[in-house]
């Protein structure tokens, strides 16, 4: 049963492997959007301090939307989604690991240069740790949900600015929290029940969004 | 041959789910709408009296706060509209019955007419009592992303040209949408509180004056029929061009074009 | 085996065919024919079951394959007007993932020999991309070695860009997989070398 999960994780990821340059273009975009920031903003240290966590969150998510149009692109173009739909497995489960492999490519490469990036904000290192595990429990919900916002636009004329406009919305409560995580760690609160909700919310993502996904992948190749 | 033994059998059937057939829901939308519409009119010139003549002056806020008789049934039909959608969305995917996907589709303008209207009373509001057009509080903030839900959905349903695939694909963002509601009202609550109170509830006594109170509810009655109204007579369109290939359309419009 | 009653397919805003019925019992071979835009590859992706029809239904041994997607599915072998090959991948792992993704797993050794049988021995550490079009065609194809447990075979056009050879070799394949009890349905616009002419379904003929 799990044979096309693991087929198509490890295809997904080879396939990154050859084309690393695309997957390079998503992460350079998160830095240089990062890097905008104090242009905008003027460099004065405190208020960089104090905008570090919603910029990096905004930037994590304006990249994975950057790459979402192509989770299924090439597989629709090429006739792939064909032959998978017609897999005996359940398609959720081919979809999750298409998901799973699109956010190691992604989303995993952002988690581990935020940090870095989070210093060039002069963030103190006592919350980094609270920013990295907020961005690693955060941006795979972001994957799951706009995996389905993908999956519903595959194909459509304007499907990019489409699919922005579907999945923004639903990508609020992620980045409120996301963001809260490491505001309420430099508050002195504690992060623990923003980072508690987030890993709720990742588990929830979990369950639904394939299953949705794989409905609206139906619905698009009918 | 074959469509008019299936015309006669519903047409026949006792059963009230004979009306998820388009062709005779068409009639019955029909015949209610211009009703839905007299009735709108009616409750919304007796709310509109009660907000303006009979409600007392607000100690506080002055003659300003009558803006909430349309503020706040705006706000309620546009979340609540929003479930409705989900529901015949929902319908539509379970029992793939197309007339409940007309009905979503015929809803969401209305919903995003509403959730507009709210937001720009609450600007006109917020300005003489906050001093500011907008403030990024929990309730103004869910409301503008529940536009962009709506935004959304009509959108996706716009671009898709194929209608079975633009009804099931608008189903499932609806649903999506609907489960995130919850999630997106809790998170903005949880970021943010500036708002006053609910002013009204249904667990304590209200605590304004019951002439406001009636008001209120009798715009949120217009609020119902005007949308009962408009939905009936889109979804007539909606019928219409989707079934523009069969012959009874080509019948109602013959018939139309010999009325006028 | 495979039937097919009172079938209609809507394209956008046009009913394509209607009132089509079909019934295939093992060893049959059906040529669906038809000119261009009667609605050949939407009829394929109905018996599939990637397309539903706008009335009508498609049943494997008498159950409707909507109700039990898992066991149809695992009957089927379908090769559709794409080839489902990624550019990046070699033919070998093109294979092997298109074969696991259909929930086979065949080891590397009966890919490669699947491959050498097609006569694509010598291309198989390959990017795709540098494929002609009639030796991707032939990857798609060689599938149908691995796949010959799976009795029903659908085949979109698998002739085009192949050499006079491949066809007469693809030919006697499909005519074997027939003998042995399977069934196969296929689209096509030149004549292929049957032995016995195969049974033919014409679209024209229920045409809207």
């Amino acid at each position: 049963m799990l044979g096309p999960f693991f087929a198509v994780m490890r295809r997904d990821l080879l396939l990154a492997w050859r084309g690393r340059a695309d997957v390079l273009v998503t992460l350079a975009f998160f830095v240089i959007v990062v890097c905008l920031f104090p242009f905008g903003v003027g460099a004065e240290t405190n208020q960089l301090r104090a905008i570090a966590p919603g910029v990096l969150w905004v930037a994590a998510l304006l990249s994975t939307l950057l790459s979402l149009h192509r989770l299924f692109a090439q597989d629709h173009a090429d006739g792939t989604l064909e032959q998978l739909l017609l897999s005996p497995e359940p398609t959720a489960l081919w979809v999750l690991a298409k998901i799973a492999a699109h956010w190691i490519v992604t989303g995993l490469p952002l988690v581990l240069v935020a940090p870095g990036l989070a210093l060039l904000f002069d963030v103190g290192q006592g919350v980094l740790g609270v920013l990295t595990l907020s961005l690693a429990l955060g941006s795979p919900i972001l994957a799951l949900l706009g995996a389905v916002g993908a999956a519903l636009t595959l194909g459509l004329r304007g499907g990019g600015v489409l699919l922005a406009l579907l999945v923004l919305p639903l990508f609020v409560p992620v980045l409120i929290f996301g963001a809260g995580a490491v505001d309420s760690e430099l508050g002195g609160t504690g992060a623990a029940a923003h980072l508690l909700l987030l890993g709720g919310g990742l588990l929830g993502a979990i369950a639904l969004a394939p299953f949705a996904c794989a409905a609206a992948l139906r619905i698009a190749m009918e | 041959m074959k469509t008019a033994n299936f015309d006669d059998r519903i047409k026949r059937s006792k059963s009230l789910l004979r009306f998820a057939a388009p062709q005779m829901f068409y009639p019955l939308a029909g015949t209610f709408a211009p009703w839905c519409l007299a009735v709108a009119a009616v409750l919304t010139v007796l709310g509109l009296w009660i907000g303006f003549f009979v409600a007392p002056t607000d100690a506080q806020q002055g003659d300003v706060y009558r803006v909430i008789f349309i503020h706040v049934p705006a706000a309620w039909m546009s979340m609540f509209i929003y479930l409705v959608m989900a529901f015949w969305a929902a319908v539509g995917l379970v029992l793939n019955t197309r007339l409940s996907f007309m009905m979503a589709q015929a809803l969401a303008p209305t919903g995003a007419m509403f959730c507009f209207v709210a937001l720009w009373t609450g600007a006109l509001w917020g300005r003489p009592t906050w001093g500011t057009y907008w403030v990024w509080d929990a309730r103004l903030t869910s409301q503008l992303l529940l536009l962009f839900l709506y935004l959304g959905y009509i959108a996706l349903t716009q671009a898709i040209d194929d209608a079975r695939r633009a009804d099931r694909a608008g189903a499932i963002i609806a649903l999506v949408g609907a489960v995130n509601v919850p999630i997106i009202y809790f998170s903005v609550q949880w970021w943010n509180t500036l708002h006053q109170g609910a002013s009204v509830s249904l667990t304590r006594a209200p605590s304004m004056a019951s002439a406001m109170l009636w008001g209120m509810l009798v715009m949120a009655l217009a609020a119902w029929a005007y949308t009962f109204a408009v939905v009936f007579w889109r979804v007539r369109s909606l019928i219409l061009e989707r079934e523009r290939h069969t012959e009874w359309v080509g019948a109602e419009l013959a018939a139309h074009e010999g009325r006028a | 085996m495979l039937e097919a009653e009172e079938l209609a397919c809507l394209k956008g805003d046009r009913l394509l065919f209607r009132g089509l019925a079909v019934r295939l019992e093992a060893g049959e071979l059906l040529r669906v024919t038809g000119p261009n835009g009667y609605g050949k590859t939407s009829l394929l992706r109905i018996l599939c079951g990637l397309a539903v029809p706008e009335h009508g239904a498609v049943r494997w041994r008498g159950v409707e394959v909507r109700r039990d997607r898992e066991s149809f599915h695992r009957a089927l072998m379908y090769s559709g007007h794409a080839a489902a090959l990624n550019d990046l991948l070699t033919p070998l792992e093109n294979l092997r993932f298109a074969c696991a993704a259909a929930g086979d797993d065949p080891d590397e050794a009966a890919c490669a020999e699947a491959l050498g049988r097609i006569g694509l021995g010598g291309q198989i550490d390959l990017p795709a991309r540098v494929l002609s079009q009639g030796q991707r065609r032939r990857v798609g194809l060689a599938r149908l070695f691995l796949a010959a447990r799976r009795p029903l075979w659908v085949l979109d056009e698998p002739f085009t860009a192949l050499d006079v050879k491949a066809v007469a070799d693809l030919t006697a394949t499909l005519s074997a997989h027939c003998r042995a009890g399977g069934i196969v349905v296929l689209t096509t616009h030149q004549d292929a070398p049957f032995e016995t002419p195969p049974r033919v379904l014409d679209l024209a003929g229920v045409a809207c």
